[in-house]
């Protein structure tokens, strides 16, 4: 811990204007931090055997009581400046979803400093406390409650709530019998009404349509506009791309990267499909073919034909393959196969239609055959199927490897599509 | 470095919070949800929720003045043991309603920050609540049986804040409890059973044979639910009944009750606020 003097903090629920001075050794130019995180640690203590009753513990009194120590949040430091949108991503069971209860005052933390400047939303996630068997209404006024609205202020605000969620025809009707959406819809009508300065936010993104996803993250920027911080947890590295002025990815509790979203969602894809390149067959691989020439591995290049796993979409890749000839072949045809992670083939293409004739290979003859693609992919993980099969009609395989490298397409905007198509529109009135 | 663990200790989850007034919303809220639940979730919601104690009251008061005769001699024994049990509904619902009410609002305290005390008082409160509705019910039989309203009827009010202290007293104790023990429920049970008997409530203190007065005497001084009940039998039922220093031995042993209620809110509210912190993760 540092020995650095540090404000105390006022209560977290009421808005403390005049912030204390930020810790000396990092000088902050322009706004305040709304979020001061400094050497946070949190453990939990995973016992071996559970003693829940007091007979186990009077029938094994001498037993030790072993646990692991599971360090959920290990040793974080960091800062969300006001009016901050910041993104916390990390795989699952990294420990991002313990910060934000750390941040939010639902878990005690082991050791460090935690300081929240402005009121915080005590909530994590929405429509947290409703109950199925009251109505709509009832439901809206007890959640306003608990997340701090005075009665007088959550019946002031009855109305705009429920136009926000456009749900005034279904005032009456108990929550058990709304769709999923429509909960969703009404939570986080409830959840915007909140006057926090700071919103953190867990997985909003894991519920709800897209239509409705597009609808928080215009609320959400709105909020920001209004020079709300706002911290969320999140898979999507899409959102964080679009919508995250910063972003922190976490492993094992401690932190991996911080700084500029796309660089982190890089990191993020890099962790999670950094072991997807096969270099070396996998175990039970399927292989076709006569063998004739034999594909060593697979991999993508970005434009600088450097390796990567992951890609942005829109620009220039390469999808890569190496043979070696165990026989001479004559025109070898080279082929690619690229499906998404629902198996669908998503672009397939071979030498002998866009390339013609390549020529005779010798025995012991190396190639690496280099496929360059305009990255129109939408955001989804790929892999790819090199081949080698003999020229004509008959395509007999020599070699090829399902699924033998991956890549990993971000950003872009999601359309429900597989691919963008380069594609121009034009909209002309017809006269009547 | 006292700084930052000043900080830190006020920064984490804790039995009060630092917001008094989210502090009554929130446990008036949840208390009134669950009591608006219990009263119009069904048709007759009311009238279930009365039929309990009356339905207990009929069994006892026929059994205990037809075939056992225990209530012969007591001037308005029906009325005294409706009140008692009505007042030990309310402890029992308190006190038992508290033993898992923090398991039950689980999804709460892991995803929003609030003061933990609120969850067992708003148990505390919807017994309340109940108690409101059922005493009607007492009233209008008194009423009708023939106690008629008297000034000392006022003493109610500071009885039944001591009846609350204690109620909450050990509810908090047996929340906190079970997060950790999860045999305090079946332990509750029979201890609850245990004071059901050891309390004056089929029967009424100190209105017996004299052989047995020691006994009586002991039971009014140690068990506070005793000395309360006891006082109201005198203050509210019928004047002829003893009051609590009567039945006690002596005025001063009143203390020794009043001692109890108090160390067991204290007692109940230590151990709560100490556990607080680690509520949500400790479940």
């Amino acid at each position: 811990m540092s020995g650095t003097p540090v404000a105390s903090v006022g209560s977290p629920l009421t808005s403390t204007a005049s912030h204390p001075s930020a810790p000396a050794e990092t000088p902050r130019p322009g706004p305040p931090a709304a979020v001061a995180v400094h050497d946070v640690s949190k453990a939990f203590r995973l016992p071996h055997q559970q003693y829940h009753t007091l007979k186990e513990r009077a029938l094994h009194p001498f037993r030790k009581n072993t646990f692991d120590v599971l360090q959920a949040v290990d040793d974080l430091t960091f800062e969300v400046a006001e009016g901050e949108f910041f993104g916390i991503v990390g795989r699952n069971g990294s420990g991002k979803s313990t910060l934000l209860k750390c941040l939010a005052g639902i878990y005690d933390i082991d050791a460090g400093n935690l300081q929240v400047h402005g009121r915080l939303s005590p909530f994590i996630e929405l429509g947290v406390g409703f109950n199925m068997d009251l109505t709509a209404r009832d439901n809206v006024m007890i959640n306003a409650i608990m997340l701090g609205l005075t009665r007088q202020q959550a019946r002031e605000r009855f109305d705009d709530i429920i136009a926000f969620a456009g749900l005034e025809d279904f005032l009456d009707l108990k929550l058990k019998n709304y769709s999923s959406g429509m909960t969703v819809r009404l939570a986080f009508s409830v959840a915007i009404q909140v006057d926090a300065e700071v919103l953190l936010i867990d997985e909003v993104l894991a519920v709800g349509d897209a239509a409705f996803q597009q609808k928080c993250f215009e609320e959400f920027n709105r909020l920001k506009a209004e020079g709300r911080t706002i911290l969320f947890v999140t898979h999507d590295m899409g959102a964080v791309e679009r919508f995250c002025d910063r972003a922190l990815l976490i492993e094992k509790g401690r932190m991996v990267e911080i700084g500029d979203p796309s660089a982190v969602a890089h990191r993020y894809n890099e962790l999670n499909f950094g072991r997807a390149v096969h270099d070396v067959a996998p175990a039970g691989e399927e292989r076709f073919g006569d063998h004739a020439a034999e594909i060593v591995r697979a991999w993508f290049e970005d434009e600088q034909r450097e390796p990567v796993i992951a890609a942005p979409h829109g620009g220039i890749i390469h999808v890569c393959f190496e043979a070696r000839f165990a026989e001479e072949v004559d025109d070898p045809v080279f082929a690619f196969t690229l499906r998404n992670d629902a198996g669908v083939t998503v672009f397939a293409m071979s030498t002998d239609i866009t390339k013609g004739p390549s020529g005779r290979f010798a025995a012991g003859e190396r190639v690496v055959v280099r496929m360059q693609v305009h990255n129109w992919l939408m955001p989804n993980t790929y892999k790819v199927t090199p081949s080698i099969a003999r020229a004509g009609l008959g395509a007999d395989a020599i070699d090829l490897r399902p699924d033998l490298a991956t890549l990993v397409v971000h950003g872009g905007y999601e359309t429900g599509g597989a691919t963008n198509l380069p594609h121009e529109f034009e909209i002309e009135r017809v006269k009547a | 470095m006292s700084s930052l663990a000043e900080s830190r200790r006020r920064y984490g989850p804790s039995a009060f919070g630092d917001d008094l007034r989210r502090f009554a919303n929130l446990t008036y809220t949840l208390a009134a949800t669950d009591f608006k639940l219990r009263y119009f979730g069904s048709v007759l919601g009311y009238v279930w929720s009365l039929m309990r104690p009356l339905l207990f009251f009929g069994v006892l008061y026929v059994f205990f003045t037809h075939a056992l005769k225990v209530g012969e001699g007591v001037p308005h024994y029906p009325v005294y043991l409706l009140g008692s049990i009505v007042l030990w509904t309310f402890f029992v619902e308190t006190t038992g309603g508290c033993v898992q009410c923090l398991l039950m609002r689980e999804g709460l305290l892991r995803k929003m920050r609030f003061p933990r005390l609120v969850i067992p008082l708003s148990v505390a409160l919807t017994a309340l609540f109940n108690l409101g509705m059922n005493f009607l019910a007492v009233l209008g039989f008194a009423l009708a049986s023939g106690v008629g309203p008297r000034w000392s009827w006022l003493e109610l009010a500071p009885l039944l804040v001591l009846l609350t202290l204690l109620a909450v007293g050990v509810g908090m104790l047996l929340s906190a409890l079970y997060v950790r023990f999860r045999d305090i429920q079946p332990i509750w049970d029979v201890a609850s059973q245990i004071l059901f008997y050891g309390s004056p409530i089929i029967y009424v203190a100190a209105i017996y044979d004299n052989a047995k007065e020691g006994l009586q005497e002991a039971a009014v001084t140690f068990n506070p639910i005793a000395t309360i009940l006891t006082q109201v039998g005198h203050a509210f039922v019928d004047p002829r009944l003893p009051t609590a220093a009567t039945a006690a031995g002596g005025g001063l042993r009143l203390l020794v009750p009043l001692a109890i209620i108090a160390a067991t809110f204290g007692i109940g509210l230590w151990f709560f606020s100490r556990e607080a912190p680690r509520i949500a993760e400790n479940l």
